[in-house]
């Protein structure tokens, strides 16, 4: 028999399971080639009313006969009843969502995942950088900055994509800019219609005066671009305390029980995906991990 | 003559081994229906049991990496054999399980079927690894943020027949994992089996109810210090150079040593480990849909480490090695596990040695790796 005392402890997180609901698709609207942004609204007006999300987590998303994948919630945290999802189409799941029109259902999960834990960063300086789809991650938190401008102090958005074409989120750039948000974008090659930066993320990182003692970073993108921006931090002296970052692996349950987006002690569906770097720097570095 | 005597749990008592069989009735009356070790295909499978002599009486296993041998000897007990490939897992954690059946109507999807509500299991035979695999289960399942309803409903009303290994095999180092030979609290009975009677000891109040009208007399010191040594010295034989205080740091710390790549040479990258270890827990999810898209089931199944698709995502594969996939099994399992759940992964049962087709043994592997970081 099972030990009684375990009994109270599973009845308790029997409760925090997380079912499946349904949600409609209220908007569609195509951000770039192969990315969309996806209004959905709870189905439930009770799960409507109480869905609740912090800035830095995802749902598992579920087209059924295809499967789920997970996706950062890119809206609001203030207004979660139409959360907005950027999806971009490389899977299965995610090609059979691009085909998904308003109106339609889809299954949602979540949310699940830690956040960025702005509430601890009043009074710092941000330093966001981000490249290609990992920016849909941090604009929860922009909208939070947006709405709480006075809580912190500059804060620099540096993003990256691999053309102008591909830079997400255009419309949005004056509205923070106007919050005082400094916005700078750069590509990784130029055409004809720009006259901006040119080369990747961490290589105009150092162009930016930061003061390391009071700046937070918060990084999200590819891998590799991640890698380097920490490299390019610790570099200036930022703490591996004040860097924060949010990892992308295969995820099945969200819930830290299927394994599969585990990188090292960490699984990255719920001890993620942000982590403040030092947690992760043991074994960051290590190829294949 | 045997005598009816009050019984409490924590008492030590010696039954008959014809006996057995009203334990196992009454254990059946309260509702469980005993699941345990039986001979089939010159190996030992975990099946439903009515009755004693459906145990692989007069078998003993030959183990060793790579290998396993059912070995007649005409001496032998009930349970002087090692298990097989199979462990209670499979029962705990269907090896596929259907989560959920959508119907499409009318555009809409809807939930399909009835719920279905486990049987209740009586485990019998559950060595001292075994019932350490579980409660390593119950680590990964049953936590405080987060419980998997299809294993929780399933563990909620288990019935644990544990039984003292006497006879270990060729690849048994419970001893080093400080899971066994002696079983461990977590049971509702536990068998010892010695050449004339059994040894029983009572774990639980359920335990106890079913003994109560079994004969049965208090064990005495002469029987409990044959049990004890007798333990003792399968104690002695399920040693290993594994050093369990230190392994998680160990590993921890060579991630990136060279023998990493000698393993990966004979490695094959099977996942029969992984399918065999009684706590590997990774699971996959996949949708069936019918093809006229009308109807889906959502089935769960045992995943492995080991398959390339397991680490798959949109940017590539993050382990496309076999020494990186190795090194995430063996790395998980006697290190990253213990800042996850606590414990260590590994309860030292040797399934992962025998079964394994290129005859790789976990233990040296994992003592390779500590002798790297200087022990």
């Amino acid at each position: 028999m099972i030990m009684t005392q375990e009994v109270a402890r599973i009845e308790d997180s029997a409760r925090q399971a997380r079912p499946l609901n349904w949600a409609r698709i209220v908007s569609v609207e195509s951000e770039i080639p192969d990315v969309s942004t996806y209004g959905l609204r709870f189905e439930d007006p009770a799960i409507r009313s109480t869905y609740t999300f912090e800035a830095g987590q995802f749902n598992m998303l579920y087209v059924p006969g295809f499967g789920e994948a997970a996706i950062s919630i890119s809206s609001d945290p203030g207004d979660p009843t139409t959360i907005l999802h950027t999806v971009r189409f490389v899977g299965n799941v995610t090609r059979a969502i691009s085909r998904l029109q308003a109106g339609s259902l889809v299954g949602v999960r979540g949310p699940f995942g830690s956040a960025w834990p702005l509430s601890e960063l009043t009074g710092k300086d941000l330093f966001i950088a981000c490249g290609g789809i990992g920016l849909p991650p941090l604009r929860p938190a922009l909208h939070h900055i947006v709405n709480h401008r006075e809580s912190f102090g500059k804060v620099t958005l540096l993003y990256g994509a691999r053309s102008p074409a591909e830079l997400m989120y255009v419309k949005e750039y004056d509205r923070w800019r106007e919050a005082k948000i400094e916005v700078e974008t750069t590509v990784d090659r130029a055409d004809s219609t720009w006259d901006g930066r040119v080369g990747v993320v961490p290589m105009w990182f150092y162009n930016f005066r930061i003061d390391p003692h009071n700046t937070a970073v918060l990084t999200c993108g590819p891998e590799i671009m991640i890698r380097f921006v920490i490299f390019e931090a610790l570099a200036r002296r930022v703490t591996p305390e004040s860097i924060y970052v949010s990892l992308e692996r295969n995820m099945k349950c969200g819930q830290g029980s299927c394994g599969h987006c585990q990188i090292g002690p960490y699984f990255i569906c719920k001890d993620g995906p942000v982590f403040r770097f030092d947690a992760l720097e043991p074994f960051f570095n290590v190829e294949e991990y | 003559m045997p005598e009816k005597r009050r019984l409490e749990e924590g008492d030590v008592v010696t039954i008959q081994k014809p006996a057995f069989d009203d334990l196992l009735r009454n254990i059946q009356n309260a509702g469980f229906q005993p699941v345990g070790p039986k001979v089939s295909g010159n190996t030992v499978v975990y099946g439903e049991l009515e009755s004693l002599s459906q145990l692989p009486k007069g078998y003993v296993t030959e183990q060793a990496p790579g290998h396993f041998r059912l070995v007649p000897n005409s001496r032998a007990g009930y349970f002087d054999f090692i298990p097989g490939a199979q462990s209670w897992k499979q029962f705990l954690l269907p090896p596929v399980f259907e989560l959920l059946r959508l119907k499409k109507e009318a555009d809409k999807w809807s939930f399909d079927g009835a719920a279905r509500h486990p049987r209740s299991y009586a485990f019998i035979g559950v060595r001292a690894c075994e019932l350490a695999a579980i409660q390593t289960q119950d680590r990964v399942f049953l936590r405080s943020d987060f419980s998997d309803a299809i294993y929780r409903a399933r563990r909620a009303k288990v019935f644990v027949l544990a039984v003292n290994c006497l006879h270990p095999a060729g690849t048994c180092f419970c001893s080093s994992m400080l899971t066994g030979p002696r079983v461990q609290p977590g049971y509702d009975l536990c068998l010892t089996e010695l050449d004339d009677v059994f040894l029983l000891a009572i774990g639980s109040e359920l335990g106890r109810s079913v003994c109560l009208d079994i004969p049965c007399e208090p064990a005495n010191a002469f029987t409990l210090d044959k049990a004890d040594r007798a333990i003792d010295e399968a104690a002695q034989a399920a040693r290993s150079p594994v050093d369990a205080s230190r392994c998680a740091d160990d590993m921890m710390q060579n991630l990136e040593d060279p023998h990493w790549e000698d393993v990966a040479a004979r490695c094959l990258s099977c996942g029969n480990c992984t399918m065999v270890c009684p706590t590997c827990f990774c699971w996959d999810v996949t949708d069936r849909m019918n093809l006229v898209g009308t109807e889906t089931c959502r089935e769960r199944a045992w995943d492995s480490c080991f398959n390339p698709g397991y680490s798959y995502q949109s940017g590539g594969n993050t382990r496309p090695s076999i020494k990186s996939r190795y090194r995430q099994w063996l790395s998980h399992k006697f290190g990253a596990w213990k800042q996850q759940f606590g414990t260590l992964g590994c309860v030292g049962c040797g399934r992962c040695i025998t079964w394994c087709p290129a005859g790789i043994d976990t233990r040296l592997e994992v003592a390779a790796m500590q002798r790297e970081a200087g022990g």
